[in-house]
């Protein structure tokens, strides 16, 4: 399966309910998404791919 | 008389199709896309198609337009070579694909006793004479087969049945949400796609250099175009007419994978986003249904523009700091987003937010496989 993406300025953000990490805003192929911390999603797999692989570091939420 | 073809496979009647969006109507992300080529996957811009590249040189513009055969569709997808590439490395390669979740293909019954052919059938022409394949990738295990077929400069169907795959009876499709199967229609491809032997006869374990044997380059002139549209993949040994279907099925179809809210093109109304309440002086609070639901939990896109975005209070615009966010409390079902203001406003007041005066303004989901 081919789901690689260029990933850039990732950053957790805080969910409103449980103000804990929530989702991650980052830029995905040049797209400014944000995306849900769920590995079904096909964003997030690849996040925690490229996090995996040392090619992508998450910022900590403001 | 010539006895019309009848449906005398095991398909059903309707929804025998597990293509969707085969006949190329629903364009969600926009109409033509210019330079494709650099990045390994893209989608769009017709819905549940990704165009698939690898390190090519090569490049293309896709755009949806309305020379479809008469009578099967109006719409097709169009590759149109902007940039040849005639010096192949091992690893190029031109893709068009379209994935299916394994719940969505039990009717094959693939990989255990009782597995049915599939037969997949399109509509397609070129500016010249090309052969190019059309594979199937079980991805929950690693098996594929391949079929060469021949484009020429007029619209023809291509029809062409794959064994049932019976394997050793232990490797059927996931009955879940997952990406199971890859349909593939390959026009360009390096040696690590083509050195070895087509596997064209039967399913077998997947080997990289049996995928893509024997085809053409789409890249190999600025001349080069290639049409497609009227996809159908079926159970059984007989491609039937294509399935057609009203554009309401089609589009709710996509939705479950892509789907987006303003960007209307119309600068006389402004792009009505969500509703939601100020939660904070300067944070407001929405939520939106997702019907039909999504495949999981997806994905927002934005514009990318602050500027783009506006919160509607009262009888005031107020510009907005950041693009939409998305709250981690989503589902399939419900998005719950977020969006900041430029300036305080009353806490609990209702508000809308919406495009800025600007047509470009949307929000997107993205559940795709």
């Amino acid at each position: 399966m081919d789901n690689s993406m260029t990933i850039t300025n990732a950053q957790y953000l805080l969910s409103q309910g449980t103000g804990e990490n929530g989702s991650i805003k980052c830029i995905a192929n040049g797209e400014h998404v944000s995306v849900p911390m769920n590995p079904a999603n096909r964003h997030y797999a690849e996040i925690l791919r490229q996090v995996e692989a040392g090619t992508l570091t998450i910022a900590a939420a403001d | 008389m010539t006895k019309a073809r009848t449906n005398a496979s095991a398909s059903p009647a309707v929804g025998r199709n597990m293509v969707i969006n085969g006949a190329m109507n629903v364009a969600q992300r926009n109409t033509s896309v210019a330079d494709l080529g650099a990045s390994s996957g893209y989608l769009g811009p017709i819905d549940r198609f990704r165009i698939g590249a690898g390190t090519t040189a090569g490049r293309l513009t896709a755009s949806q337009t309305s020379d479809g055969p008469n009578g099967i569709s109006a719409n097709c997808l169009k590759f149109d070579c902007t940039t040849a590439d005639t010096s192949i490395a091992a690893g190029e390669k031109l893709l068009i694909e379209q994935r299916f979740e394994g719940q969505n293909l039990q009717r094959i019954g693939k990989g255990v006793a009782g597995a049915k052919q599939v037969t997949v059938s399109f509509y397609v022409k070129a500016n010249a004479s090309f052969t190019f394949a059309c594979e199937l990738y079980d991805h929950d295990n690693s098996r594929q087969i391949s079929k060469l077929f021949s484009v020429t400069s007029n619209w023809s169907r291509v029809e062409l049945t794959f064994p049932a795959d019976v394997d050793d009876g232990s490797s059927p499709f996931g009955d879940d949400n997952a990406l199971s199967l890859s349909l593939f229609i390959a026009l360009h491809a390096g040696s690590n796609f083509t050195s070895g032997t087509l596997n064209s006869s039967s399913w077998a374990n997947a080997t990289s250099a049996n995928r893509h044997v024997g085809i053409d380059s789409f890249y190999s002139s600025t001349d080069n175009n290639f049409f497609i549209t009227g996809v159908q993949m079926e159970v059984g040994p007989v491609a039937t007419e294509f399935e057609q279907e009203d554009i309401t099925t089609t589009l709710e179809k996509c939705k479950r994978y892509y789907r987006r809210i303003g960007n209307t093109g119309d600068a006389s109304v402004f792009q009505m986003l969500f509703s939601g309440f100020m939660g904070t002086a300067n944070r407001a609070y929405g939520s939106l249904m997702l019907s039909p639901s999504m495949r999981t939990q997806p994905t927002m896109g934005t514009t990318g523009t602050a500027t783009h975005y506006a919160i509607m209070n009262e009888n005031s615009n107020t510009a907005c700091s950041a693009v939409p966010a998305l709250d981690g409390q989503t589902s399939e079902q419900t998005v719950f987003i977020i969006q900041d203001t430029g300036s305080d406003l009353t806490v609990g007041q209702g508000v809308q937010v919406r495009g800025n005066s600007n047509v470009t303004a949307h929000i997107a989901f993205d559940a795709e496989l």
